[in-house]
């Protein structure tokens, strides 16, 4: 369904992917892991149309997204959680979910995606009326997934959705994220916490200095000795 | 002595709600795009020109001609944007603030001088047959047209604030103030947003110049002064805060009269500057905007 081939990205003369490639089929919940600086932002950035890779495609469903503004590329189907959710702190949290559903085709069923939203999160209702800037940090992550799913994505990108969560929120936000997952949305997950994230995904990539170096089921992963000395910290194992 | 005293600051209201109105939309532009217009005051002389030819040539009433105006600057905006500014918004941050204070500068210049050309230094202002027209409160003289600038231009706020906070479109500009990126994942096209903003800001100056040409007077190198004012109550009222911004205007134009009655004329014209420092070192945020975080 997502398809990106070969890309190559700058931040002026930085480059910060090297030919990066991966895939991600319908249905799917696939992450994407590394450590930090390794791209994993960068990469969601193209994805989303934010930053225009210098080579390479996107594709969506054999669609080339290289054109398309990022604006554009939402109303395709494609929406990106931003690093730190960035919900529009000076309106309520139903403002807010009005405007994920900006988009013409979601704008319509709003009122359907607000009570589909509000049953996976039902936090986001009981709060519909406050100031998002007022929320707690586990409740504005919740509230930028919300109003990601308002746009009725096909393919959901999460950048870093447990970051600065306590730990029994996280296991929570995992589970919310598997919901959403289960119930239709092709995800693509971006994370530090590199166990967590691989415990719940059907694939993974890992991303390290711009390129993926690795990829396979959660599992695999899991019992790769390098992952493992890396990231989960086994160094006895 | 007291009724002076009130009369003054009548005055300091009804010419601080064409402060406002003019800094609102200055504010509006620089909220969204993050870039000061410092053209703004030029768009201003523009609508007064506007309003002002419209009644001399064909006896156009300036309240009836308000509409021409305001299309007149709303095409003028897009003519400027898409020529000028529009070509540096997508520039880094830095650089987007330095061209586009450039550009502003030259544009008033520009505009300044061709209304030099084509109009004279001539100081001019628009004479109905109801100019004339006060009406009396308790001693204090209330000139008509200056009050009915007053009621049009908190119409036009409160206008404003209801397409801000009821329409998508102005939720969208909102957002977009607050974060462009998730802006515009939200499939929010803020090219068009910014151009949206422009125009309005350019609009608004209109207004005010029209309602600056029939209560007070106008003249080709008004602009930089407007300019000033506006940028002095945009730092006022704090950014974001229409509302805010509009008092702001209101306080500028009272400290302004209070201080020529209470010191002297001469100082007038510096009390906003001194107001604009002591805001920015004591309320960075403004009298009315809120801390960030
Ligand atoms: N706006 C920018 N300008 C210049 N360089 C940047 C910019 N954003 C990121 N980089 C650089 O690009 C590289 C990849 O950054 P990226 O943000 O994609 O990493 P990441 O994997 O998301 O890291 P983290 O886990 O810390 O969020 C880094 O070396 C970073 O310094
Ligand atoms: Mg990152």
């Amino acid at each position: 369904m997502l398809k990106i081939e070969n890309i190559n990205a700058f931040y002026g003369d930085l480059q910060a992917l090297w030919g990066i490639s991966f895939e991600v089929n319908e249905g799917e919940l696939v992450a994407l892991v590394g450590p930090n600086g390794a791209g994993k932002t960068t990469t969601l950035r193209v994805i989303s149309g934010l930053l225009k890779p210098r080579a390479g495609n996107v594709r969506l469903d054999n669609r080339d997204l290289g054109k398309e503004d990022a604006h554009k590329i939402v109303e395709l189907g494609i929406s990106q959680v931003l690093e730190g959710g960035k919900v529009f702190t000076a309106m309520s949290v139903l403002e807010n979910l009005e405007l994920g559903a900006f988009v013409g085709r979601a704008r319509k069923v709003r009122d359907e995606t607000i009570k589909w939203v509000y049953h996976i999160f039902p936090r986001l209702e009981e709060r519909k009326t406050q100031r998002a800037g007022t929320l707690s940090g586990g409740e504005r992550q919740m509230l930028a997934i919300g109003r990601a799913l308002m746009a009725k994505p096909k393919v959901l990108l999460l950048d870093e959705p447990s970051f600065g969560l306590a730990p029994i929120l996280v296991e929570q936000m995992f589970e919310m994220i598997t919901e959403i997952n289960k119930q239709g949305v092709t995800v693509l997950l971006v994370e530090q916490n590199v166990r967590a994230a691989l415990e719940l995904t059907n694939r993974a990539y890992v991303i390290e200095n711009g390129r993926i170096v690795g990829q396979g089921t959660g599992d695999d992963l899991l019992s790769f000795e390098s992952i493992r000395s890396a990231y989960l910290g086994d160094c006895n194992a | 002595m007291l009724e002076a005293l009130a009369q003054n600051l009548v005055y300091g209201i009804l010419i601080g709600a064409l402060y406002g109105l003019a800094a609102v939309g200055l504010s509006l532009v620089f909220g969204v795009t993050k870039f000061l217009n410092v053209s703004h005051g030029e768009l201003l002389m523009l609508g007064g020109y506007a309003s002002f030819w419209l009644f001399a040539l064909w006896k156009v009433d300036p309240f009836i001609s308000l509409p021409a105006a305001i299309i007149f600057l709303l095409v003028a905006g897009v003519v400027f944007y898409k020529l000028l500014f529009g070509r540096m918004v997508k520039l880094a941050e830095g650089d987007k603030i330095q061209n586009t204070l450039l550009v502003g500068f030259g544009l008033s210049l520009i505009l300044q001088n061709l209304a030099l050309q084509f109009w004279t230094a001539d100081t001019r202002s628009i004479t109905t047959a109801y100019s004339g027209a006060v009406f009396s409160f308790a001693g204090v003289r209330f000139p008509l047209v200056r009050v009915a600038s007053l009621v049009i231009a908190f119409v036009l706020i409160v206008a404003l604030q209801l397409f801000l906070r009821r329409t998508y479109t102005g939720k969208a500009l909102r957002a977009t103030v607050e974060n462009w990126e998730a802006a515009t994942l939200m499939g929010i096209d803020i090219q068009r947003v910014y151009l949206l903003s422009f125009v309005m800001g350019a609009a608004l100056a209109g207004v005010a110049g029209a309602l600056v040409a029939v209560g007070y007077s106008i003249e080709p190198a008004m602009g930089m002064s407007w300019t000033l004012k506006s940028l002095v109550v945009m730092v006022l009222g704090g950014l974001g805060s229409i509302t805010g911004t509009f008092v702001g205007g209101i306080i500028l134009g009272v400290t302004e009269s209070a201080t020529g009655f209470f010191l002297s004329l001469t100082y007038r014209e510096v009390v906003g500057l001194v107001l604009f420092l002591l805001v920015l070192v004591f309320r960075p945020q403004g009298l009315f905007g809120v801390k960030e975080g």
